[in-house]
């Protein structure tokens, strides 16, 4: 609002309706109410044991940020670059909405619309949002780089794996900030599905993003310089995504100059 | 005032005492702060939740003031740089700041301190990968970060981090 991107009416702050805050579990489901705060699932036992979840909540801008900014608030805002909208399209997700005199629920690949656009209708508001925690060997990790904390990525990968007996039998991945919403790569984990995760498998995988990759040249690189970055970021979310996949624990989440 | 606003009446603690004001719902919590409450060390720097000159602590937690309205600290407990020292007697983060030179203008260092206190009330015995990221939203054109870091070390290992 203060660079005039939006000049909104009047404001309504959902900062204090009461049981809006929350992080549960019930039968592999996990619950995150609309204003539960990143540094909350940064630090939530619940949500570690989903690592993508935490790659992305422990890394997102700032501590300050972090215990402001929201879950919901980043879902429903639908930025390109936004790091939740990657993350949670890696696994089933699903976002329940409440208007005026009713409730529905709906999968996130329909929620996002485009850029800055969601499916929300006029009057209706994000609840909660759920994810279904991933079967066994199947894991996920998040990779984004951006110049320094507080900014937005300048390119971000989200994978999530199947490993069973050194094959990949599934495969999502998803790009961050290269284009108006996050980015599909389904040619990319074609070339891992029924493959054994090889150098040259990864390779193939890694360069089939980078030509779904949509990126605009802005302040944060020109469009080589991002295509380049999605290859290096998927490359690195493979690898991660496969040794937690066999168990490793292995950190990931936001790379930047003084991080790292 | 502009027009079409209606006053709004809010209670915000501030550094323990209570402060009851009629404002501006777009009055901002750095402003309510420095114009209101007559409280300027806190910082504006960049205004956009990047630099971190305007860092306090809302319920204990560390917040950019500059992106937090005033009426949304409602009924909140707000910690400013004033709020640290204790009759008369510096914080130990404070202490630790001037004794290792920890700022050269001094411009960015309210938020450093704000967020050095906010980073220890977590982690007591952080280690340097923690004391980056917990610093990381604050910016710091100066020093290099270097005598910072000697500070923020310091004031870890210094037995009451207040």
């Amino acid at each position: 609002m203060k660079l005039r991107l939006s000049s909104p009416s009047a404001l309504v702050d959902l900062n204090f309706i009461p049981d809006s805050s929350y992080i549960r579990r019930s039968n592999g489901t996990i619950h995150f109410g609309a204003m539960t705060r990143h540094a909350d699932i940064e630090n939530s036992e619940i949500a570690s044991r989903v690592p993508i979840l935490h790659d992305c909540a422990a890394g997102i801008a700032d501590s300050q940020v972090r215990n402001r900014g929201t879950i919901g608030g980043s879902v429903a805002e639908a930025d390109p670059s936004g790091d939740w909208g990657p993350v949670l399209l890696t696994l089933d997700t699903e976002v329940h909405v409440i208007g005026p005199s009713s409730s529905r629920t709906i999968g996130l690949p329909e929620f996002f619309l485009d850029a800055y656009t969601t499916a929300l209708a006029p009057g209706e508001l994000v609840k909660e949002i759920s994810v279904n925690a991933p079967p066994k060997n199947t894991a996920g990790a998040y990779v984004a780089f951006k110049r320094c904390a507080p900014v937005y990525a300048s390119a971000s990968a989200a994978v999530s794996l199947t490993v069973e007996d050194g094959a990949c039998s599934a495969a999502r991945i998803l790009l961050g900030c290269v284009g108006l919403t996050a980015i599909r790569a389904s040619e990319a984990e074609a070339a891992l599905i029924g493959k054994q995760l090889t150098a040259k498998t990864i390779e193939t995988a890694a360069e089939a993003a980078m030509a779904a990759a949509d990126p605009q040249s802005d302040m944060r690189g020109s469009t080589e310089y991002k295509r380049a970055l999605v290859r290096v970021l998927v490359k690195r979310a493979i690898h991660i995504a496969a040794r937690r996949a066999r168990g490793e624990h292995v950190e990931a989440g936001h790379e930047y100059v003084g991080r790292i | 005032m502009s027009e079409g606003f209606d006053l709004v009446p809010v209670q915000i603690r501030v550094n323990g005492t209570l402060y009851e004001r009629t404002i501006e719902p777009r009055v901002l919590l750095v402003d309510f702060i420095r114009e209101e409450l007559d409280l300027t060390g806190t910082h504006i720097g960049c205004d956009t939740t990047y630099c971190g000159a305007c860092t306090v602590l809302m319920n204990g937690a560390n917040v950019k003031s500059c992106t937090v309205f005033a009426v949304q600290a409602h009924g909140s407990e707000i910690t400013t740089i004033e709020g640290l020292a204790r009759d008369g007697k510096l914080h130990p983060v404070q202490e630790a700041f001037a004794a290792n030179h920890g700022l050269q203008c001094g411009y960015c260092t309210p938020g450093l301190i704000m967020s050095t206190v906010y980073l220890l009330s977590k982690r007591q015995k952080p280690t340097d990968q923690e004391i980056r990221k917990g610093i990381a939203g604050n910016t710091c054109r100066c020093t290099g970060y270097q005598n910072i870091f000697k500070a923020i070390r310091a004031a870890a290992a210094a037995d009451d981090n207040g």
